[in-house]
């Protein structure tokens, strides 16, 4: 596509790729077929293909960037049109430009900047995000409604398998995480509970933290930075130690670790460790799926599945779940459109609530068709969006705490 | 009392029934609507409305008919003749709100559908009856149903099971002043004139698609691709005469060259031989036996005719994979160029090889790269010109060798459009396709529809004044073309 970008753009670094990004764009429409918010509200501003045109326009110094930010916001950052794209334009990477530029230019109203920053306050920090948790189950009845179902349930046999000694020569790290460690601890202990029947022991790190996406998608780049060069200095020393992966059970964290090569690629002083950590990052899909799976077959659950865009578009894994599932001896019901989003998309469920219910009634419809018995995602964020709409008669739950109901010795 | 702009005034009156959100204003909400899938054409128009039932869309054309605003309907906005380019002092109409499937009839074989249902959608919808719809254009996935008749679009399977014109039953159309009517019915054939024929492929020039009627299809019982490599692209244009002759008539035989090739691997990691001259997709479909013995003498055929190595799909995966990498060949060029130019001519089969080198040597001439892909069986060629519009003076170049191309494709006997419709692109040529007689004719069909000529002006037809321009440019034996009109 034909670009005219001031030269003073140009100059810098970002400048250049967006400019690149913008010229494999060849106007086709392929990306609006898929893209979840086009096809609720049939406008172009509102697809890829006019987003990828409203960013054009700002980065030539055109174009309202309130406008051109209302259209952004409106954007879940899938990528379910990078996995359409033939021409292979990389979306995200000029949408994080374009959400910025427009951010500078632009004056977004202090409702907003408020609810960003509280976001930005609260998801990050564990103990901060377990306090309101706690607070708000005490208030439950006093909140409204959608509120209260919104809560995840108190959880009993959070601990079981938390503390299995490490006892395999392979050893791999395992992201504890922010608002999962807090809102659904059984994850990562079902998780370690797998790896270990696998043969691989499970390390945890405790001076991480959040692996910098809710700040990265909250238009706070330099905070997210700052997260991710903390966690490269707390897992460098086990991974130098030998841990052969780091691994995530929250297909989002995992997607933003795999992308610290590219963020920090201008950092001095981290860019070189970033790539390596990246290039050792893999969502616990990768690893189960190396390993058999076990003989004995018990009776099993009816799955039907919910692969989270950035497993399926951001890591590109689409069917690696599907398939250990299989593997595993338990039945997938089919589920329609399985590449559209389900409304949660880190903070879009509270920002854009209106969207983002249609996108969970529609995705619910499709993942109770088949009459499944369990609903299964791999994501922190899809389960708790799912959970505060399905019926509870119906749970949803992290895939690999269904492989942990397998196993013997629970 | 100071008069209000007309985009003002225009937006003051359709607030009365469109919420703000549906009206488009503001420069930098029109901009994205400036050119549809023809990026290189652009014109930001007056104003976008986004109606979501037939009523507003009455209402919308009455308006504009009153103060003779012209308007431009709009669907998925992928057209790749400029069909869709709005006009600076028009309304652009976008029916892609418009995206319900409203009923399928499993027993007659019919879906009625809104303009704005995407095209691959109503397959998808239709498959739990064992149903499809048969035309598919590569943009399938994302081109919508309204676009579809508007240009006839054809596909990769119309070689066997014809284009839109032949896959739609009835069509709901308002016109310019707003009348709602029907044509064509639920039976095979309905009396009076095929107005449903004229409607089609009519490029939103004659009324505006409000509903559609498909015809749907039972999923054949078997099919089954065949994809050959050649290492030179002449015998491959021989075996798709070789294969038609033979009296087989393919469910679709496309042809792609090495560029297209490797652009399309690169997408859909097809498992296409990247160091092929050329590689030719051929589907046969049917009952199991007829399959089977097509098979093999397709395969007999392209072995005679020189393919280096014949593949078959092995199951239902792979064959969707060999076609979604010749799906994604126009896109996927955006890996090897910034921009293309995709041409739509149509010749007589066996002069393929012909047309295949004369358009060789134009790429020589002009300095710009082709990736060839196209419709074999049908002889519709889809030439790309692969060239970087960042670069003065090369759109022009693209365009006056384009140009050539599809005079070629004239003087070999064949037409400047198989599929994608005339909209701006070839509006030129078509004074090479036409006389000024049959013009003037198209002008009094246009006319009987829309007597102010408020529908999708300047596109399709060229008026004579314009080929009249045109043609001062190209004096062939001494001759002007339309020497009777004045020149401006």
């Amino acid at each position: 596509m034909q670009t005219q970008l001031p030269e003073s753009l140009l100059d810098s670094p970002q400048g250049r790729e967006a400019d690149a990004i913008l010229r494999r764009c060849v106007h086709c429409g392929f990306c609006n077929a898929t893209c979840p918010t086009y096809q609720l509200l049939g406008e172009e501003l509102d697809g890829p293909r006019g987003r990828i045109y409203l960013i054009k326009q700002l980065l030539e110094g055109e174009g309202d960037a309130d406008t051109v930010r209302t259209h952004l916001d409106r954007c879940l950052t899938c990528r379910s049109c990078e996995t359409t794209c033939p021409s292979g334009v990389k979306y995200s990477r000029l949408l994080d430009i374009g959400r910025e530029q427009a951010e500078r230019q632009g004056t977004r109203p202090w409702q907003q900047r408020v609810m960003r920053w509280g976001l930005r306050q609260l998801l990050p920090f564990p103990r901060r995000f377990a306090l309101l948790l706690g607070l708000a189950r005490v208030l439950r009845p006093l909140l409204p409604q959608s509120w209260a179902t919104a809560l995840p349930a108190v959880n009993k046999a959070s601990v079981a398998g938390a503390n299995i000694a490490v006892r395999h020569p392979r050893r791999v790290i395992l992201l504890d995480g922010c608002v999962q460690s807090v809102a659904a601890p059984e994850i990562n202990c079902a998780a370690a509970r797998v790896l270990d029947h696998l043969g691989i022991s499970v390390q945890r790190v405790t001076d991480g933290g959040c692996c910098g996406a809710v700040e990265q998608h909250l238009s706070a780049p330099q905070v997210a930075a700052q997260r991710m060069r903390r966690n490269i200095d707390a897992w460098w020393p086990l991974t130098e130690a030998g841990a052969e992966a780091i691994v995530s059970t929250a297909s989002a964290c995992g997607l933003q670790v795999k992308d610290y090569g590219h963020l920090l690629r201008d950092d001095p002083l981290y860019a070189d460790k970033a790539q390596r950590i990246s290039a050792q990052v893999k969502d616990i899909a990768e690893l189960v799926a190396d390993s058999p799976a076990p003989s004995s077959a018990g009776p099993r659950p009816r799955v039907a599945f919910h692969s989270p865009c950035t497993l399926q578009h951001g890591q590109r894994l689409g069917g690696v779940v599907e398939q250990i599932l299989r593997d595993w001896g338990f039945e997938l019901t089919p589920v329609a459109d399985g590449h559209l989003c389900c409304g949660s998309a880190g903070a879009y469920s509270l920002l854009q609530p209106v969207l983002s219910d249609r996108l969970r009634a529609d995705k619910l419809v499709a993942l109770r068709r088949g009459s499944p018995q369990v609903i299964a995602s791999a994501n922190i964020g899809c389960l708790m969006h799912l959970r505060q709409g399905a019926e509870s008669s119906l749970p949803v739950r992290h895939w690999v705490e269904l492989l942990a109901d397998c196993l013997p010795n629970k | 009392m100071t008069a209000a702009s007309p985009q003002a005034a225009l937006a003051q009156r359709f607030r009365a029934f469109l919420p703000d959100s549906s009206i488009l204003v503001t420069e930098t909400e029109r901009r994205p609507y400036e050119c549809d899938g023809l990026s290189v054409y652009r014109r930001l128009p007056l104003l976008v409305v986004l109606p979501e039932d037939i009523n507003q869309v009455q209402r919308v054309l009455r308006i504009c008919a009153e103060l003779a605003v012209p308007v431009v309907a709009r669907g998925a906005g992928t057209g790749l003749s400029g069909g869709a380019l709005p006009l600076t002092d028009g309304v652009l109409l976008s029916l892609a709100k418009f995206n319900r499937i409203l009923d399928i009839d499993p027993l007659n074989r019919t879906a009625r559908v809104q303009p704005g249902v995407r095209n691959l959608a109503i397959s998808e919808a239709v498959a739990e009856h064992g149903l499809y719809y048969a035309p598919d254009p590569s943009s399938q996935i994302a081109c919508s149903i309204g676009g579809n008749v508007a240009e006839n679009a054809g596909g990769v399977h119309c070689l066997k099971y014809g284009l839109t014109v032949h896959n739609i039953v009835q069509l709901g159309i308002v016109t310019m002043d707003g009348e709602q009517f029907t044509v064509g019915g639920t039976g095979l054939d309905a009396p009076g004139y095929d107005l449903l024929a004229l409607m089609t492929g009519s490029e939103g020039l004659l009324g505006v698609i409000v509903e559609v009627v498909v015809k749907l299809l039972p999923v054949p019982d078997t099919a089954q691709v065949l994809l050959a490599a050649f290492d030179d692209v002449v015998p491959a244009g021989d075996a798709v005469g070789r294969i038609i002759g033979a009296g087989i008539i393919p469910a679709g035989l496309e042809m792609m060259d090495n560029p297209a090739i490797r652009a399309a691997e690169a997408f859909a990691h097809a498992g296409y031989p990247e160091d092929a001259a050329a590689i030719l997709l051929c589907e046969l479909d049917g009952s199991r036996a007829e399959v089977e013995t097509d098979v093999m003498r397709v395969r007999k055929l392209l072995a005679q005719c020189g393919a280096r190595e014949v593949r078959i799909a092995r199951d239902a995966d792979e064959r969707a994979l060999f076609w979604k990498g010749r799906k994604a060949a126009f896109p996927a060029m955006g890996r090897i160029s910034p921009d293309y130019y995709c041409m739509d001519g149509t010749i007589p089969r066996h002069r393929l090889p012909e047309v295949l080198s004369g358009i060789e040597t134009l790429s020589r001439d002009y300095g710009l790269p082709v990736a060839n892909v196209f419709h074999a069986g049908d002889g519709n060629l889809h030439p790309l010109i692969l060239f970087d519009a960042n670069r003065p003076g090369e759109l022009q170049r693209t365009e006056e060798m384009g140009g050539k191309i599809l005079e070629l494709c004239v003087a070999v006997g064949g037409s400047i459009t198989g599929e994608h419709g005339v909209g701006m692109e070839k509006i030129n040529q078509m004074c090479s396709q036409f006389s000024a007689a049959e013009l003037t004719q198209m002008h009094a069909v246009k006319a009987a529809f829309d007597p102010a000529g408020l529908l999708n002006p300047g596109k399709a037809v060229p008026t004579l004044h314009r080929c009249a321009e045109f043609g001062a440019m190209h004096v062939h034996d001494g001759q002007l073309p339309f020497p009777e009109l004045e020149r401006f």
